[in-house]
């Protein structure tokens, strides 16, 4: 079944959240669709801790804090989250709205879609290696989502981040054989993880390689060993079933690219009174979208938001006056705010 | 000062430097592909490179953060370096780096 909103918007990040607010404030009802499981986009998911020291009017604010401030000030609007959906498919319907479709199956159909998707959707990083491709989803997986499908297995994780160390702690119970290879004999992540790791290696419970994988050997998706490479290039093959690496996420267009937008060179061109891109009814603000002296500024963003939702507003209600208030003095816009 | 990069096909890339901008940045200025997502913060991953021809003994060390940090690049190799923690100055002319697979 579908939904149906004003405004479904691709993209949870600080852009994403402040167009809730700025098209909020016109009334319009929104949906979000984000990949990741929290809001806050590149801020939470590439730097939660990080200060900023140019948003206006918050001299220093960490990425973390940020998203938690635009939460709060979206609150009154009760925007509609999608967490860990891809926006995967985009349809123009009959009756001239679009349907936005996720890869989880949810359908949103509204006048306007707003593209706030920054760098694109947070994919896991696929490691370098010949043919990986060919094993993915069969036996090289770069998520634990049912913890019982590794029962049994022999297991090669790889990393040396908080998911190599959490997951080698909860699969070793399950894996007939578990193996953690990484190119150090040092972690990027919780100490207590570490030890714990460390715990469990020296019972012989895993095994612990300082090394990297460099070949995969199987058949038909079906992983049989890996090459591995230690201290002075050193070279041996290790048996294993399952591939788990994990390496962080990084940022790939995905499904937008084929949602025939007008791109440059996979960024959204939109004009500079709008936001909108060439296709009428799509609109794109922040890190995604291209201008002529555009600037990847979390404030450049915000100011289109703004822009975008005056536009959106004549969209979605074509036979409305928009009337232009402020916060500070309409005790309507007060009213929405839940101050008044 | 010259910097020598080699990107993911093998072509090589002689490119100015200028002092104190971080090589990432003169890398991306170049439009060579290096990602660089979180824009130098030292939180992705995605401008590693390979510091070769003896020219990583001669950079100061990697901090602890960005060693943490390699932990999420990939293909890493001793050489590897974060080019955002690499700072373009007069005694690294002639830097040779190789951009890592993606």
């Amino acid at each position: 079944m579908s939904i149906e909103t004003d405004v479904a918007i691709i993209g949870a990040g600080p852009i994403g959240l402040f167009a809730v607010f700025e098209l909020g404030l016109l009334d319009l009802k929104t949906h979000l669709v984000d990949i990741l499981d929290r809001p806050g986009g590149q801020c939470t998911e590439l730097y939660p801790e990080k200060p900023i020291y140019d948003v206006p009017g918050l001299p220093i604010v960490t990425g973390q804090e940020l998203t938690d401030r635009l939460l709060e000030q979206v609150k009154p609007f009760h925007p509609a989250f999608h967490f860990g959906e891809m926006a995967s498919g985009l349809e123009k319907l009959s009756d001239g709205r679009w349907k936005l479709t996720t890869d989880a199956g949810t359908e949103i159909v509204a006048p306007v879609v707003v593209v706030a998707a920054g760098g694109g959707s947070f994919v896991p990083k696929r490691p370098p290696i010949a043919g990986i491709e060919a094993y993915e989803g069969k036996s090289v997986h770069y998520a634990v989502r049912r913890m019982e499908q590794f029962r049994g297995k022999n297991i090669l994780i790889a990393g040396g981040g908080d998911s190599a160390l959490d997951w080698t702690i909860n699969l070793a119970p399950l894996a007939a054989k578990l193996t953690l290879v990484h190119h150090r004999d040092g972690f990027r992540a919780a100490q207590h993880s570490v030890n714990q790791m460390r715990e469990l290696a020296a019972h012989g419970r895993i095994n612990f390689e300082i090394a990297s994988v460099k070949a995969l050997h199987g058949a038909d998706g079906q992983l049989h060993s890996v090459t591995l490479s230690g201290a002075d290039k050193k070279e041996w093959e290790h048996l294993c079933d399952t591939f788990i690496p994990f390496f962080g996420l990084t940022m790939k267009l995905g499904p937008i690219a084929d949602f025939g937008l007008n791109l440059t060179e996979n960024l959204i061109a939109v004009d500079t009174a709008k936001f909108e891109s060439t296709t009428p009814g799509i609109f794109a603000i922040g890190d995604i979208n291209t201008y002529p002296g555009k600037l990847k500024l979390i404030l450049s963003g915000f100011h289109e938001a703004a822009l975008m939702a005056q536009a959106a507003f004549h969209i979605v209600k074509p036979n409305e006056k928009l009337r232009f208030q402020y916060t500070t003095s309409s005790s309507s816009l007060q009213k929405k705010l839940g101050v008044a | 000062m010259k910097i020598i990069a080699t990107d993911r096909k093998g072509a090589e890339h002689t490119i100015e430097g200028r002092d104190g901008w971080s090589v990432m940045e003169i890398l991306r200025d170049a439009r060579l592909p290096i990602a660089a997502e979180c824009g130098g913060a030292c939180a992705c991953a995605t401008c590693h490179v390979y510091v070769t021809d003896g020219w990583y003994e001669k950079l100061s060390p990697p901090s602890d953060a960005e060693v943490d940090m390699l932990d999420m690049a990939l293909a890493v190799e001793p050489t590897s370096r974060l080019s955002c923690q690499i700072s373009c100055a007069p005694e690294i002319d002639g830097i040779k780096v190789t951009i890592a697979p993606e």
